[in-house]
């Protein structure tokens, strides 16, 4: 574990929170792609031990009190998807960048379902087909973002 | 960086293996969950969390606070004179009819039977600045740049210059959370102010559009009803604008007549928004609602439960232990009299 690498884990998740939290216009908001569970992701691919569950617990904690309706929904859903993805990192890092799409694509949804049945149990379910726009935008910005994130870290992404 | 990619599933050097880690965090968050929705005792780490959150909220909202800076600033001599011109025009306007409002005040308080007019519910008011809004269909939340050391509590009325905008749901030591009145997950119990029929506006997700679905289907509503709070739920008082009615559709098979109603707050182009204390022991203030853990919230201390009446028993407690003590201020004769609730005649 480098400072180095640290260092820019932090940097790319604030900027990711940034461009998550800023405030656009309805429409825009609504294609707007989950940019930090990407970047997060993106640190648990490659670089599992930096980034990881430890990194996923601490960003949904901070979605959480941005936009959750009670404390530790999102930092649950992304320590479970960021444990799966560390789990098959090597599997997941050998792959092109389309087929990488496709497994966030699959996290993604795992996220949305579990933030979906933790809302069920808050009693604050809201069945809209909005909610399945993040995952597929999410999968739409993956391969830019690999190409961003991994840019200047010395290796092939 | 290469090296790091070793290892998945047996023990690191820190923390344990992957499995390890994730039973770990996940136990932590269900408890912060259950913690939170059920005990309601993270507060505490929400606030911290506020503070800490916040500098990046002030970050993002800065260009646009910039943008209004700039613009400011530059604004030449001519377009401030104009501005000055309609301002003082516009105060005028409003002093003419707070005079006449306040001689209706006085008429409607002697007519109550008061010595005096009441003084108006709203005790205090405080400008907030948006800093981040959130319109989406699931979710519809103001960040304000008000918090805690300013004396903003939890529950607190929001309003702009229009209507109701919604409540403060958390609360940082400099900034708070506001829930609006549109977001699905809220609700607030109104009035029609014309029957005086009272119902509840759920939000819908749509900054433009409440719904009041608990109405049956003979329901005296119509297009263009006004929809003010009745003071019910304990965090609005009574007789504030809500919304108006801008759909009424009545089914043959359906019980419920499904109703639509606009917010009179212009929520999605307002900049500033106030927060208002109400006083406590006024008839119109919100009655006190029953929070989760079963205890009043502080509200209208006429409607706090009474001391029960001294029973006539066989052997009768001492007059000191009933009578009401000297310490604890006597309490309102005409707040008490009224109802609280009591509707104004249409």
């Amino acid at each position: 574990m480098n400072s180095d690498s640290v260092g820019r884990l932090l940097l790319t998740a604030l900027v990711a929170l940034v461009l998550t939290v800023l405030p656009l216009p309805p429409i825009l908001d609504l294609l707007r792609p989950p940019f930090l569970l990407v970047t997060v992701l993106f640190w648990s691919v490659n670089s599992p031990r930096t980034g990881g569950i430890a990194i996923g617990f601490f960003a949904g904690l901070v979605l959480d009190v941005f936009q959750g309706p009670v404390l530790g929904e999102h930092a649950l859903a992304l320590s479970l998807v960021t444990y799966i993805i560390v789990r098959e990192h090597q599997r997941i890092r050998s792959k092109p960048a389309i087929q990488q799409a496709m497994i966030v694509l699959a996290a993604l949804i795992v996220y949305e379902i579990v933030l979906l049945m933790i809302d069920g149990w808050t009693g604050q379910a809201v069945a809209s087909a909005q909610r399945w726009v993040h995952p597929l935008t999410g999968a739409l910005i993956w391969p830019p973002a690999v190409a961003i994130l991994g840019y200047g870290a010395g290796r092939r992404v | 960086m290469a090296a790091f990619g070793t290892g998945v599933g047996r023990p690191l050097g820190r923390g344990g293996s992957a499995g390890f880690r994730f039973t770990f965090f996940a136990i932590l968050s269900v408890v912060a969950m259950y913690l939170d929705q059920r005990a309601h005792y993270l507060e505490q780490v929400r606030y911290v969390l506020l503070a800490a959150v916040y500098p990046v909220q002030l970050a993002v909202n800065s260009p646009a606070a910039a943008v209004r800076w700039v613009k400011e600033s530059f604004q030449n001599r001519e377009e401030l004179r104009a501005e000055n011109a309609h301002l003082r025009a516009a105060q005028r306007d409003l002093e003419l009819r707070s005079m006449r409002y306040e001689g209706l005040a006085n008429e409607n308080g002697a007519l109550r039977g008061l010595a005096g007019a009441l003084p108006p519910v709203a005790e205090r008011w405080l400008a907030a600045e948006i800093v981040n809004i959130q319109l989406s269909s699931l979710r519809q939340h103001l960040l304000l740049d008000r918090g805690a050391s300013n004396g903003v509590f939890r529950g607190q009325a929001v309003l702009d210059d229009k209507g109701l905008i919604g409540q403060t749901t958390h609360v940082g030591p400099w900034s708070a959370d506001v829930i609006l009145l549109t977001d699905p997950a809220h609700a607030v119990p109104v009035l029609i102010e014309r029957t005086g029929l009272r119902t509840i506006a759920v939000g819908t997700g749509d900054a433009a559009s409440l719904a009041l679905p608990y109405l049956p289907g003979n329901a005296d509503i119509r297009i263009g009803d006004l929809l003010v709070t009745s003071g019910l739920g304990g965090v609005f008082p009574q007789g504030y604008p809500v919304a108006r009615v801008t759909e009424v559709r009545r089914d043959a098979v359906s019980p419920l007549a499904q109703v639509r109603a606009t917010p009179l707050a212009h929520i999605d182009t307002d900049t500033e928004v106030m927060l208002v204390w109400f006083r406590a022991d006024h008839p119109a203030a919100p009655a006190p609602a029953v929070n989760a853990s079963g205890e009043l919230k502080s509200g209208n201390p006429s409607m706090q439960p009474q001391p029960a009446p001294p029973k006539p028993k066989a052997a009768p407690a001492p007059d000191a232990g009933t009578a009401p003590s000297p310490g604890e201020p006597a309490p309102a004769a005409p707040a008490q009299a009224s109802p609280p609730q009591a509707r104004t005649p249409p």
